[in-house]
């Protein structure tokens, strides 16, 4: 990576000037929308309140349909056949660029075949690490040089601040409601804050898409994320730990074991009717 | 820490001026613990997040109603709440559960 | 559990404004239901037209909430992401008229918690059609079509009920229905014009919910015990038989487009009454079902109270929340 390039998050002059990011980028992007849109929705008919039923289902919804405008531009410049389900139903676990914050199950840390009830802080903390994220990255991504992606950066951008918003406000009713909403809440950050880490580091995708112009340096937004997850964190009385050690890989294709189970139940009947239409 | 003294998420009533709309109408109400979220809500479900919409959200019990039919004769204000429902009144901390 | 007395007026007894005698109030809201005008929440009504409603209006409300649970079944599975998205985007819509139900009913003197109790205990009853499995994907498009299809016809008489919150929230329903319906029936369009595993898959679903289907009208007219005063009332404007017998009519030239048996080998044209004649709708079945003996009623309970019980926690919070950032507020203030 060029070292003028980790400040100038969309600089950098490519040798063509009309900057047309990577396939494996939108991947990236588009992976982390299916995978959270397929958590999210696990909540339908089970939310601790009809209104917050509508809520998460709500925001489900945006990012499955984030995820279908991220693939069918991967699929429109792959050509050969591809299209938005053969990337979303046909790709295997280790094909999967998404980050591991979001194929995790809505509980505490459990290995991949055990089961637990969900658990509502877990993903409202979830929602909100990435949505402090995704907000930083679609805001950077609507100056890309790849005007497709910048169309439909300026659609996800509205989205993401309503998903923040949603968040948000839920981290501090959490952190600074009862006693018990504040333990939970308190070790859904414990459990999930480590799995952040994985933001800062550029995987060889990212790397190529800055190098185009037309991705976001997103070790750059760092700052930003940290003093907004500061920021709610304080107000919602909640503690940031201290982190050291593994750093997942999910945008490199290293998953947790609960990747694998997420695809199975996501993409078994597609693959029980290859070529099929639906 | 002490337990909520409601246990039901107070209502709300929920009015909505279209883009194009000259006022604010009436479309229904929801459950919501704050105004925050009440307003949240209400463009989730009564405007599906339409741009250019304006949002009020009233506690159902700050609203004080008048029956359309009883034009000129007179009417008791103080017995007018929107809807004939106990837990419109607040209880004090001190009661706690009911 | 609910609130009493306190310095609470006695509002159930007493009604809104004007003292008028009994007669002159009953002879007021007769005249407006005769004129098809609209009953409003303050307006004064009989006791049992007020419980009519409240028990037909948070069953609608329970019937969308416990529907979302046999459609919601197959979102993580569905085979296309623009089903996934189509479905998720109906399961939040039910959702959503859920709320609108709930909101109207609570015009009346009742709240959501007193409306959730009666579910949870068992004392409230929802759509029956929900207590079956849905096996496969095919599923959820024949519930779009035939379920939702049903839904339809018993609700746009709704649109014109006496009371006016329940007719203005069944007119956000049937908007936001008959699109449902659609999709549902477009999505087995796609899969019959598919392989011989998606034709065959859809033809199991039509075998397993179509008499189903036909008794969600209910049963006969003649051993409907509610039906009669409701009729009275503006709250039921067609009878049971013939909302499903235009269901049937309307039905059947679908279900041939789509290349689907009805499996009903006494459905057939009738040319003298000029509707389609059928066969026997297993009551007996219906009715065990109904009282909750069908195949999922325990499931479909036991999942709502749960989702009800693990999120008090979540609910106190926000409560708890909110009355801090009050006293803040007040401290503030003072």
């Amino acid at each position: 990576m060029n070292a003028t390039q980790a400040s100038a998050p969309l600089g950098g002059s490519a040798p063509n000037a009309v900057g047309s990011v990577g396939v494996a980028y939108l991947l990236h992007l588009a992976d982390n929308a299916v995978v959270l849109g397929q958590r999210n929705a696990e909540w339908c008919g089970h939310g601790p309140i009809l209104e917050e039923d509508i809520a998460l289902a709500n925001v489900s919804l945006d990012h499955i349909g984030q995820a279908r405008l991220l693939y069918q531009l991967a699929a429109a410049r792959m050509g050969g056949g591809a299209s938005e389900d053969s990337l979303a139903y046909f790709r295997d676990e280790t094909a999967f660029r998404n980050y591991t914050l979001l194929e995790l199950p809505h509980h505490g840390p459990l290995v991949g075949y055990a089961a637990s009830d969900r658990d509502y802080a877990v993903t409202i903390v979830r929602n909100f690490f990435y949505g402090a994220l995704m907000v930083l990255v679609w805001d950077a991504l609507t100056r890309s040089a790849d005007a497709d992606l910048a169309a439909i950066a300026a659609k996800s951008l509205k989205e993401a601040r309503y998903h923040l918003h949603h968040a948000a406000d839920w981290v501090v009713r959490l952190g600074d409601g009862t006693d018990e909403s504040h333990a939970r809440a308190q070790a859904a950050v414990d459990h999930l804050f480590r799995y952040t880490e994985e933001f800062w580091l550029p995987s060889p995708a990212e790397t190529e898409a800055v190098a185009s112009g037309a991705g976001v340096d997103v070790a750059s937004l760092r700052a930003a994320w940290d003093a907004l997850v500061d920021e709610t964190l304080a107000e919602a009385t909640l503690r940031r730990p201290a982190v050291r050690g593994y750093v997942p890989e999910g945008k490199l294709g290293r998953h947790s074991e609960h990747l694998g189970y997420l695809l199975g139940e996501m993409q078994g009947l597609a693959r029980a009717h290859p070529g099929a239409t639906w | 820490m002490n337990t909520p003294a409601l246990k039901e998420w107070p209502l709300w009533e929920v009015f909505v001026r279209s883009k194009q709309g000259l006022e604010h109408k009436h479309c229904g109400s929801l459950h919501a613990a704050d105004a925050a979220q009440a307003l949240h809500m209400a463009r989730d479900v009564y405007t599906r997040r339409q741009e250019g919409v304006s949002i009020w959200v009233v506690p159902s019990a700050a609203i004080t109603a008048s029956n359309p039919d009883d034009k000129g004769e007179l009417f008791d204000p103080a017995a007018d709440k929107i809807y004939r429902h106990p837990t419109f009144y607040a209880i004090p901390d001190e009661v706690g559960h009911m | 559990m609910y609130t009493q007395a306190m310095d609470i007026p006695d509002v159930a007894a007493k009604p809104a404004g004007v003292s008028r005698t009994p007669d002159a109030q009953d002879a007021a809201f007769e005249a407006r239901i005769d004129t098809d005008g609209r009953i409003e929440p303050q307006d004064w009504m009989p006791e049992a037209y007020r419980k009519t409603l409240v028990r037909q209006i948070s069953q609608h409300a329970h019937s969308e909430i416990v529907g979302m649970l046999p459609e919601g079944n197959w979102i993580s599975r569905a085979p296309s992401l623009k089903r996934k998205a189509i479905l998720i985007a109906k399961v939040q819509d039910e959702g959503g008229h859920g709320l609108y139900l709930y909101s109207a009913a609570e015009t009346l003197g009742t709240s959501r918690d007193q409306m959730l109790d009666a579910l949870h205990s068992g004392k409230a009853k929802y759509s029956s059609i929900f207590n079956y499995p849905t096996l496969s994907w095919a599923d959820v498009g024949v519930i779009g079509w035939l379920v939702d299809g049903a839904a339809i016809m018993n609700q746009i008489p709704l649109c014109r009920c006496s009371y006016g919150p329940y007719a203005r929230a069944m007119v956000r329903v049937c908007k936001e229905e008959s699109f449902h319906q659609r999709q549902g029936y477009e999505a087995l369009l796609v899969m019959m014009k598919g392989s011989d595993a998606q034709k065959a898959m859809v033809q199991d679903a039509v075998n397993r919910w179509w008499w189903k289907c036909l008794a969600m009208f209910g049963p006969p007219d003649a051993d409907s015990p509610n039906s009669a005063q409701g009729l009275r009332w503006g709250i039921k404007r067609i009878g049971n038989d013939e909302l499903r017998q235009k269901f049937v009519d309307a039905t059947v030239p679908q279900a041939e487009v789509l290349g689907v048996t009805l499996p009903d080998p006494d459905l057939k044209w009738n040319e003298a009454r000029q509707h389609h004649d059928y066969g026997q709708i297993d009551w007996a079945e219906f009715w065990a079902t109904v009282e909750g003996d069908g195949p999922c009623n325990r499931e479909r309970l036991a999942t709502r109270v749960k989702a009800h019980r693990d999120g008090q926690w979540v609910r106190d919070a926000a409560l708890a929340h909110a009355r801090k950032q009050q006293q803040r507020k007040n401290k503030e203030a003072a």
